[in-house]
C-alpha cells in the first residue's frame, strides 16, 4: 500500500504480468512472513470461509466454494483445488483495520490520561476481492483522510500490504459489477492475482501495483505471462461480470432516497426487518462505534474503550431520554439511506461495494438491491400519478 | 460557519482528553450549573462561540457540551453550563471544585458572529438553549458598536428556570439591548410575559434586509421560531440554528450524530436554516 | 366614535385587510387607557368589546380553587384581546387584568356584529382575519403544552 493512494498507479499491461504456479503462492506467504508481515487470508472454519492469520498457504480454502442466497450461506466442495473461487465470507477486512474492540486511553489516580498503545501488527492481506478493496478505500475516506483521523486505523492502513484477487467466481448475492467495484480489483493493491485452474494445471497471473509489490514478487519464482495468458485471465474476469447474482438498479440512488424519506416502503421493510444488526456487522464499510468507560472497583483506574456499534441499536441515537430513531422503520431507513445516499454527501462516494454480505447474513433475507428496486418502482408510480 | 472552521486538527490523538480542573461552580437552576474549568497542563486551542467540548468524567463517560463563556480568556479557561439529564451530565453537574475532568476540543462550527457585523442581531433562546447563545451576547457586548440593534428573546419553563438570571437582569436594564423574557408557566411574583417564545418574537418589528437571527433550544422550538422569523420576512440564509444529536467522539468517526447528510459534530452544531429545515421536519431522522 | 390613535392597519392582525373593511372597523374604534392592575373583564360576564393592544401588558386569568387566580397567558403590543363576543354564549371564558399601564384600541363589538350581519362578505373577511390570530395563539399554546423545556427526568 505504500504511497499507492497518493501516486498514480499505471495500469499494468501485459509487460508487467507474470505467471507463477500453486507453489508460488506458498512461497509468497513464506516471503511475507519472513518480511515480518502478519498474513491474513481466507481459511475454512466453523462451516464458513473466515479471515484469519495464516502460517502458510496450506491454510487457504483449496477446493471450497460457497452457495449464497438471501439468508443463506453454505460451503460446498468443488471439483478442483482452486483457493480463491469463493465469494465473501461473514467477515471483512475491516475487523483488522478497525477492530471490534480496542482501548482508547487509561487514566490513573494522578489524573493523567494515557493513550493506549498501538494494537495492530503489520498486516498482509491475501485474497482481497475488488469489492473488499474498494471497501478498504472507503474506510480510508471515512476514518483516514479526515480532519481528525483515527490514528489506530491510519497506522494499520498505511502499513498494509494487499494481495488482491480478480474475481472469476461471483456468488449468488454479489453485485459488485453494478456498484463499479469489481469483479476486477481496482487500484490500491500491491499485487493482484487472477487464479487460473484447469486440466492442464493451477497457476496465477500476477500483476504488480506498487514498488513493494514488485520487490516481494521478485522473490517468487515466476515467468513473464504471454499476451494470450493475460487475455485469458481478463476474459474470465469479464465473464464473471456477467454472472452476477443480482444488480443494483441503475438510477441516481442518492436523489431517489432523498425523495423517498416519507415513502410507505419503510414500513413494509420494517415488517420483515428484525433490527438484528447482522448487516452492519458483516458490512465491510460500516464503521460506527460507541465508547464505553470502565473502571476498577476502587474507581481510581479508569479506561475508555471503543467498540463496534450499529445504527440498528435502539439507543444509537439516544438523546433527551429516548432514541430519536425508535421505530424499526426509521432505523432501517437510516442504514439504507446512509449506505446508498447520504454517504455521498458525507464522504464523497457510495458506501456500498456490492459484496452481498448483508443479503446472505440477513436472517430474513432482505435484499438491499431488491429494496432499492422497489423504491425506484414506487417513485416511478408516484411520478406517473402526478402526470 | 463553514465546516472549514472545524478542520483545525486539535491534537495528534483527538480521542485523548486533556486534564482540566473545576475551579468554580455557579448553580443556575435546580438542575443546571455553570462550571469554570482551567487547564491542569497545556490548554486546548481557543474555543469560539458555538463550538463544543467533549467533557469526560473518568469511569463515567463523556458528553458534548457547548461553551457558554465569553471570548477565550488568556489562561485558557473553559466555561460550560451543564444540565443534569443523564449519567454523564449528572456527574459533570455534581463535580465539586477541584475535580479533574478531561476535555477535548474545540469541535464543531461556530455562530460566526463576524459575518453578522453591522446588522441587527436577534438571539432566540429556549430553555437551556440560552447557554450556547451566551457567547454570542458576550461577543456582541464586547464590541457593541460593531452591531446595530441587539434583541434577546428568551423562553423558560418557569421564572425559576432562567439561566444566568443576574446577567439577564443586567442586560434588561441596558438601553442598548432589547430583552424579552417569557415563561411557559408563571409563578407567584412573576409579572412578566407568559407565553411561548414565539409570541414576544411575533411582536418584534424587524428589518428583513439587515437582521441575523441566532436560535438555540429544543428542535420544535427552533422550528416554530424560525417559521415566525420567516413570516416576518427574514430570509432563511440569515437564520442560524444550533443542533444537537447523540455524540460519542465529537470528531466525525463514530457515526452517532448523523442527521441525514450531515454529521452534527463536523458540519454543525451551528447550521443555516436552509440546510436544517428539511432535516428537522422528517420524522425520526 | 372617535377614530383610533394608531391606524388599524398598523396592527399585524389587520395588516392585510382591504381599505374598505378597515374603514368599517375603524368606525367602531376608540382609544382606551387602563391603569396597572385594572380588571378589564371577568369570567362568565357578557362578552362585549375587543381590544387591540398598543402598549402595555394584559394577563388572561382564571380562578382555580386551591391555586387562586392563575395566569394563563399575557398579551402585549399588537395582540388581539377578546374573541368570545363573536360566538354564543357571548360570555367571557377567562378574566383579563392589566399588568402594566395599557393603551388599546377598543372596538364596539355590538356594532361590528351588526355590520357583519348586514354585509356577510365583510363578516366573512372579519372572521377570517380574527381566525388567523386565534390560530397563532392556539399554536403557541400547544407549543407550551409540549413542555419542551422540561427535563427528561420529569414524569411525563
Amino acid at each position: 500500500m505504500h504511497a499507492v493512494w497518493l501516486a498514480t498507479v499505471t495500469a499494468p499491461g501485459a509487460a508487467d504480468a507474470v505467471i507463477f504456479g500453486r507453489e508460488g503462492l506458498d512461497r509468497l506467504v513464506e516471503v511475507l512472513i519472513a518480511d515480518d508481515y502478519q498474513v491474513i487470508g481466507p481459511t475454512v472454519r466453523d462451516s464458513a470461509i473466515v479471515l484469519d492469520k495464516l502460517d502458510s498457504a496450506a491454510g487457504l480454502p483449496a477446493g471450497w466454494g460457497v452457495d449464497t442466497a438471501p439468508g443463506r450461506y453454505r460451503l460446498r466442495q468443488r471439483e478442483d483445488a482452486a483457493v480463491f473461487a469463493n465469494s465473501a465470507g461473514p467477515q471483512s477486512w475491516k475487523q483488522f483495520l478497525h477492530p471490534p474492540r480496542r482501548q482508547l486511553w487509561s487514566a490513573g489516580p494522578d489524573g493523567e490520561f494515557r493513550p493506549a498503545g498501538p494494537v495492530s501488527p503489520r498486516y498482509a492481506f491475501l485474497g482481497v476481492r475488488g469489492c473488499d478493496l474498494a471497501a478498504i478505500g472507503i474506510l480510508g475516506r471515512v476514518l483516514g483522510r479526515v480532519a481528525h483521523p483515527d490514528g489506530s486505523f491510519t497506522r494499520a492502513w498505511q502499513g498494509l500490504f494487499v494481495v488482491a484477487v480478480n474475481c472469476t467466481e461471483p456468488g449468488g448475492v454479489c453485485f459488485c459489477a453494478s456498484m463499479g467495484t469489481g469483479p476486477a480489483a481496482g487500484p490500491g493493491y500491491d499485487l493482484a492475482l487472477t487464479e487460473q485452474i484447469d486440466a492442464s494445471g493451477h497457476w496465477f497471473v500476477a500483476e504488480t501495483g506498487s514498488e513493494e509489490g514488485a520487490r516481494l514478487l521478485a522473490e517468487i519464482p515466476c515467468r513473464p505471462a504471454s499476451a494470450g495468458e493475460v487475455a485469458s485471465a481478463r476474459t474470465d474476469v469479464d465473464a464473471a461480470a456477467h454472472r452476477m447474482g443480482r444488480e443494483m438498479p441503475a438510477v441516481d440512488l442518492r436523489a431517489l432516497i432523498q425523495d423517498s424519506m416519507e415513502s410507505p416502503h419503510w414500513e413494509d421493510v420494517a415488517n420483515r426487518c428484525l433490527t438484528c444488526a447482522n448487516c452492519t456487522m458483516v458490512c465491510p464499510t460500516c464503521f460506527c462505534t460507541t465508547t464505553e468507560d470502565v473502571s476498577d472497583l476502587t474507581g481510581e483506574h479508569a479506561g475508555r474503550w471503543q467498540r463496534w456499534a450499529s445504527c440498528f441499536e435502539p439507543d444509537f441515537s439516544y438523546m433527551h431520554g429516548g432514541g430519536v430513531r425508535q421505530s424499526g422503520a426509521s432505523r432501517y431507513r437510516q442504514w439504507f439511506s446512509h449506505k446508498l445516499g447520504t454517504w455521498h454527501d458525507q464522504f464523497g462516494s457510495s458506501g456500498c461495494v456490492g459484496c452481498g454480505r448483508c443479503i446472505a447474513w440477513c436472517p430474513v433475507g432482505i435484499d438491499i438491491t431488491a429494496e432499492a428496486a422497489r423504491l425506484a418502482e414506487l417513485a416511478q408510480q408516484a411520478q406517473e400519478e402526478r402526470e | 460557519m463553514t465546516s472549514a472552521d472545524s478542520m483545525t486538527v486539535t491534537a495528534a490523538e483527538p480521542m485523548l482528553p486533556v486534564p482540566y480542573r473545576v475551579t468554580s461552580r455557579i448553580a443556575e437552576t435546580r438542575d443546571s450549573v455553570t462550571l469554570r474549568l482551567e487547564p491542569a497542563r497545556e490548554p486546548l486551542p481557543p474555543f469560539r462561540p458555538g463550538q463544543f467540548a467533549m467533557l469526560a468524567v473518568p469511569a463515567i463517560g463523556e458528553a458534548a457540551i457547548s461553551v457558554s463563556g465569553g471570548p477565550a480568556s488568556r489562561d485558557g479557561a473553559l466555561v460550560h453550563t451543564v444540565r443534569a439529564v443523564g449519567k454523564v451530565s449528572r456527574a459533570l453537574h455534581d463535580a465539586p471544585v477541584g475535580t479533574v475532568l478531561g476535555a477535548r476540543g474545540p469541535f464543531g462550527t461556530t455562530w460566526d458572529l463576524p459575518s453578522a457585523a453591522g446588522r441587527d442581531e436577534v438571539i432566540v433562546a429556549g430553555g437551556v438553549g440560552l447557554a450556547p447563545l451566551r457567547p454570542v451576547m458576550l461577543g456582541v457586548l464586547a464590541e457593541r458598536g460593531g452591531y446595530r440593534r441587539v434583541l434577546l428573546v428568551a423562553g423558560a419553563r418557569t421564572p425559576a428556570e432562567f439561566l444566568f438570571r443576574g446577567e439577564l437582569d443586567a442586560w434588561s436594564g441596558r438601553a442598548d439591548i432589547e430583552v424579552e423574557l417569557t415563561v411557559d408557566q408563571p409563578a407567584a411574583g412573576w409579572d412578566g410575559p407568559v407565553g411561548f417564545v414565539t409570541e414576544p418574537l411575533a411582536r418584534l418589528s424587524l428589518d428583513p434586509e439587515c437582521t441575523t437571527a441566532f436560535l438555540c433550544g429544543p428542535d420544535p422550538m427552533m422550528r416554530f421560531s424560525a417559521q415566525m422569523l420567516l413570516r416576518k420576512g427574514i430570509p432563511p440564509g440569515d437564520i442560524r440554528l444550533s443542533l444537537e444529536r447523540n455524540m460519542q467522539c465529537g470528531i466525525g468517526l463514530c457515526g452517532h450524530c448523523q442527521l441525514g447528510p450531515i454529521l452534527v459534530c463536523r458540519d454543525g452544531p451551528v447550521v443555516g436554516y436552509a440546510l436544517a429545515e428539511p432535516l428537522l421536519t422528517i420524522r425520526e431522522l | 366614535m372617535t377614530g383610533a390613535a394608531r391606524p388599524l392597519a398598523a396592527f399585524p392582525v389587520f395588516a392585510q385587510l382591504p381599505e374598505a373593511e378597515l374603514e368599517l372597523i375603524s368606525s367602531t374604534a376608540r382609544t382606551v387607557r387602563f391603569a396597572a392592575r385594572q380588571r378589564l373583564f371577568s369570567e362568565g360576564h357578557p362578552a362585549q368589546g375587543c381590544w387591540l393592544i398598543e402598549d402595555g401588558r394584559v394577563a388572561l386569568d382564571m380562578a382555580v380553587p386551591g391555586r387562586g387566580q392563575v395566569v394563563l397567558q399575557t398579551l402585549g403590543p399588537g395582540d388581539v384581546l377578546g374573541w368570545s363576543w363573536l360566538v354564543p354564549p357571548y360570555r367571557w371564558h377567562y378574566g383579563a387584568t392589566s399588568v402594566l399601564p395599557t393603551t388599546a384600541t377598543e372596538l364596539d363589538t355590538e356594532r361590528l356584529r351588526a355590520l357583519a350581519e348586514q354585509d356577510p362578505r365583510f363578516g366573512y373577511t372579519l372572521v377570517l382575519t380574527l381566525f388567523e390570530s386565534v390560530l397563532q395563539r392556539l399554536q403557541a399554546t400547544r407549543a407550551r403544552l409540549l413542555d419542551l423545556y422540561g427535563s427528561p427526568n420529569d414524569q411525563r
